[in-house]
Formats: C-alpha cells, sequence, structure tokens
C-alpha cells in the first residue's frame, strides 16, 4: 500500500472555498467516529479532484472537484467539523 | 486564495540534488514558520502540473526561499532546480497552512524531526527562532542517508547556540571519522535527545510519509500527547 | 435472409480512434492518478459479480474462472478528464458482453463498484456491444495494481474515471445512481468528444 500524503497537501485547494484554515479543523469520521485535525487526513490530490480519507477506516471524507469556474465539495464523510474561530 | 507571480532572483545550490529557489513576491502578505506554497507550471499547450513546496525563509526575510530536492522521475522538481533562473516568474499561492507552524509565542520546548526534504519547512522554524532571539530551547534532530545530502550543513552549525542544538544522523553511509550519529531516528534516539512528555515538548515531524509514521509513532510510543506532535508528510518519496 | 449470430457483437472500431478530443493533449507515458490506497487484493478470495438493485447476485466469477472466459486484445485510445489522452494502448480483458450474456435484464443503467469503494455509474447501453471490458493486461503484461490491477473495468469511449479501477463487479439497476465522481461535480454521462467533464456541460 503505498503512503498517501496528507491533509496539510490539500490546503491550498480548501483555502480556495474555506474563510477559516481547515487544517486546524478537528473532522470527526461519519463511518468510524475517528476525529483529528484535517491535516492528519490521507490526502490523495492525484486524482481527478481531492480526496481526503479518514487516517482510520479509510472511508472518504471530503471530496473536492475544481473546475475552471465552479468547485464541488461534498462533505458526507464527515459528521461533524470542529473549528476555532476568534472570541466574539 | 489567488495566485501570485513571484520573480526568481537568485538560484543557490545546497546539495548536488537540491536548489534554493529565491523569489521576490511583490504582493506577498507574510507568513507563518512552517506553511507552504502551491507553485504551478503552465506549459504551452496549457498543461499545468503544480505541487507544494515548504516555505524555508523565515517570516519577515526580503525575499521568500523554497528549496527543492530533485527527484529524477518527477514532474516538477527536474524543472525547478535545472530549467528554471533568475529572471524567470513563477506562478504560486500561499500562504497555506495554519497546522504545521510555529509562531514562537511561547517557551515550550520544541523538537524538530525532519528526514531528508522535510527539514525544509523545519529551517524556517529555526531561523524565525533565531530572528526572535527566542530563549524556548530548540532541537533539530535531522536524518539523512550521507552527508551530502544534508542541506544547510553551515548555517546548521552557525544556528547552534544555548537555545538551538542540531542532531545529524545518517542512515546510509557514513564517512570515515564520522563522530556523529548513525541510524534512523528511534524511540532510544528520541528518549536520549528530546525531551520526557513531561516537559510538553512541541513536536513537528516531517518528511517522507513512511518516516512521519515512524517517528510519530515512536512520539506517541514514548508517552507524548498526540496533540502535541504535528505532523506533515510528503508522500511516499518525499517528493 | 441474411443470419445473425447470436452473440456475436465483433470488434467496433472506437469512435474518434487516433484523433483528440477537445481540451486533450497526448502523452507516452501511463499517468497514475488514484482516489485512495491500491488496494491489497488477493486473488484466492477475488470475485467479480453482477448483482441487481437489491443486491441479489445474478452472476459470479472466481478469478480462474474470469480469465477463463473467452478473453479479447484490443488496441483503444483512452481521455482522462485530467486532460491527457493516451493513443493506441493495449489491453486484454473479458468483453463485458460475454459478462451479461445470459443475463436477462430490463435494467437501463449500471454502477461498477471496486476494492475500495470506488463507483462509476454508465447507461447499461455503453457497456453492450463491444464497448467494455474487465481488462486484467495492459501492454503485454498483467495489469498493474497502481493502474487498477488485477482487474479493472474498460469504457475507452467515456473519460477514463468511468474506466473503474479494482473493479469487483456491476450493478444493473432501473435508477441511474450517481457514483463516486459524478456525485461531486463531473459529468454523468462523460463523453469526451462533446468535453464533457462537469455537470452542466
Amino acid at each position: 500500500m503505498e503512503a498517501a500524503m496528507d491533509g496539510n497537501a490539500s490546503a491550498g485547494a480548501l483555502a480556495e472555498i474555506f474563510a477559516v484554515d481547515v487544517t486546524v479543523a478537528r473532522t470527526t469520521c461519519a463511518t468510524c467516529d475517528d476525529t483529528r485535525p484535517m491535516a492528519e487526513l490521507q490526502a490523495y490530490v492525484r486524482s481527478a479532484g481531492t480526496v481526503l480519507r479518514c487516517a482510520s477506516c479509510g472511508a472518504a471524507l471530503v471530496r473536492l472537484v475544481r473546475a475552471p469556474d465552479r468547485a464541488w465539495l461534498d462533505l458526507r464523510g464527515v459528521k461533524v467539523v470542529q473549528l476555532d474561530l476568534p472570541d466574539r | 486564495m489567488r495566485w501570485l507571480v513571484g520573480t526568481v532572483a537568485e538560484t543557490i545550490p545546497e546539495t548536488p540534488e537540491a536548489v534554493t529557489v529565491r523569489l521576490d513576491v511583490p504582493d506577498w502578505p507574510g507568513h507563518r514558520a512552517g506553511q507552504h506554497v502551491d507553485i504551478r507550471l503552465t506549459a504551452e499547450d496549457g498543461y499545468t502540473a503544480g505541487r507544494p513546496y515548504s516555505i524555508a525563509s523565515a517570516p519577515g526575510a526580503d525575499r521568500l526561499d523554497l528549496t527543492v530536492v530533485r527527484f529524477e522521475d518527477g514532474e516538477v522538481s527536474p524543472y525547478l532546480t535545472t530549467v528554471l533562473d533568475v529572471g524567470d516568474e513563477l506562478e504560486l499561492r500561499g500562504p497555506i497552512g495554519g497546522y504545521f507552524v510555529w509562531d514562537g509565542d511561547d517557551t515550550r520546548p520544541v523538537l524538530l524531526l525532519g528526514g531528508g526534504s522535510g527539514v525544509v519547512p523545519l529551517m524556517a522554524m529555526l531561523r524565525h527562532h533565531a530572528a526572535l532571539k527566542s530563549e524556548a530551547a530548540m532541537h533539530l534532530v535531522y536524518s539523512v542517508r550521507t552527508t551530502r545530502d544534508v542541506l544547510y550543513a553551515s548555517e546548521l552549525e552557525a544556528l547552534a547556540g544555548p537555545h538551538r542544538a542540531v542532531t545529524i544522523t545518517l542512515t546510509r553511509e557514513a564517512p570515515s571519522g564520522w563522530g556523529g550519529r548513525v541510524g534512523r531516528i528511534d524511540r532510544h534516539l528520541l528518549r536520549e535527545v528530546g525531551w520526557p512528555p513531561a516537559a510538553r515538548p512541541r513536536c513537528y515531524v516531517c518528511g517522507p510519509t513512511p518516516f512521519v509514521e515512524a517517528v510519530a509513532t515512536a512520539l506517541t510510543e514514548l508517552g507524548h500527547d498526540a496533540h502535541d506532535v504535528r505532523t506533515e508528510r510528503f508522500g511516499p518519496t518525499g517528493g | 435472409m441474411r443470419i445473425v449470430n447470436r452473440g456475436f457483437t465483433g470488434r467496433r472500431a472506437q469512435p474518434g480512434a487516433g484523433l483528440v478530443p477537445p481540451g486533450q493533449y497526448v502523452v507516452d507515458d501511463f499517468p497514475v492518478l488514484t482516489a485512495g490506497p491500491t488496494p491489497d487484493v488477493d486473488l484466492d478470495g477475488w470475485d467479480f459479480t453482477i448483482v441487481d438493485e437489491s443486491g441479489a447476485q445474478l452472476a459470479r466469477w472466481t478469478w480462474a474462472e474470469l480469465v477463463g472466459l473467452p478473453a479479447e486484445d484490443i488496441t483503444v485510445d483512452i481521455h482522462c478528464v485530467t486532460k491527457w489522452s493516451k493513443l493506441g494502448t493495449d489491453w486484454r480483458g473479458v468483453s463485458v458482453d460475454v459478462l451479461l450474456a445470459d443475463i436477462d435484464t430490463a435494467a437501463e443503467f449500471v454502477l461498477a463498484f471496486c476494492d475500495g469503494g470506488y463507483t462509476a455509474n454508465l447507461p447499461l447501453a455503453d457497456v453492450l456491444d463491444g464497448q467494455a471490458w474487465v481488462a486484467y493486461g495492459f501492454d503485454g503484461e498483467d495489469l498493474e495494481p497502481e493502474h487498477g490491477g488485477p482487474a479493472r473495468l474498460l469504457v475507452p469511449h467515456l473519460y477514463f474515471w468511468k474506466s473503474a479501477k479494482w473493479v469487483r463487479g456491476l450493478q444493473l439497476r432501473d435508477e441511474d445512481e450517481p457514483g463516486f465522481w459524478e456525485s461531486v461535480g463531473y459529468h454523468n454521462y462523460g463523453d469526451p468528444w462533446r468535453e464533457q467533464r462537469y455537470w452542466g456541460d
């Protein structure tokens, strides 16, 4: 089994979409409940899109497709995302 | 996050396989030590290839340094290390990543663990530590195959000081007379040169994925909290 | 009256063979793109199944049985939605016509399913009549794992994401179900000649 990159490698692509840095966001896998920073997910970036997989069970958590003028984001593999936001 | 254009101001050979590309980026917003940029190359027929590269320069440096290790079968690194020249333009976006960063705003000890090209973002942290005159204890443990592969060799020597240490370990071949360490970074080395979990060091592990997995596992087996261990995996070969 | 040979489909020339669809460029190498880890496959436990929408099994072949089926050597051009095209690629595999020969179905769609969870959907008509294979040989050798070995679906008239790697079977469906990429922006059909890359193209 080859060694994937991690979510750090997808941070640029995700930064186009999210207003906050998601590499420190903690995602909970909808399949196995594993929770960890998005930076630690297994990233597949040499693909038709960006896929982030659970480091524990391999389920696809995040799928991102970028067309020239549109993007699609599928987060169905994520149960919940926890983000640190500044105190308001 | 939009694409910026940098101009190559200098290309600095670091080792036979590695070059630091020093860029002038007019709209550069500044960065944090450990962050990276995405580089995008476009061929005449419109084909594009992109790769992330860690920023080697400290926050606040005039120019942006990217140290690129050339992989023979690579698509982007051979271009960046052999074709790209002073005056050429390069598309980049960034800075990217808020996870694998060290800002120097506390004095917790810092253990930097780099395998091969994984030392690049750690170098930004070392340079930042020096620029801040930080008194946080910082120790870089740097694993390379041979002495020829050591990036920033003379600068690492110059950076060592009361609050900064560098340990190099060779995994393939040591020159005769080498008094330094040999072998991979393992629990024994970590226990010896690192800090015990009670000291709550911040640990940053970067390099090829198998290296990162092995070292991060060793750290947690030694009792370090997983939250204190930040990782950046460069893929199977590190390139 | 001309006789019709039941089951004969012949080798249909690939539409546009040798030409390059719009927006594509030709490569000499064979890029590896993957959305997940290469599955570790044990051929002893491997099977290929045709199932219906309820999951009921309509046909099944072990590895030995699959490679024992009549195979074809074909040469086709392949077109990836990421813009590379590779012309004149040589494959060996079983035509999907052979796999579906004894199955009576009113289903209009198929969903290819794979080790690792990848799926791709197609109209049933697009995997019949000499348009699709379960391929296990490439360039005269066993299909390498990084390219989908032991076996992948091969549907060269559509963008290559439809040629699902590590395929384990086809689900015959009355209703279309978008697959892994089709459900997140990629075109449901994916004809490279009409440049159907994304939703709405």
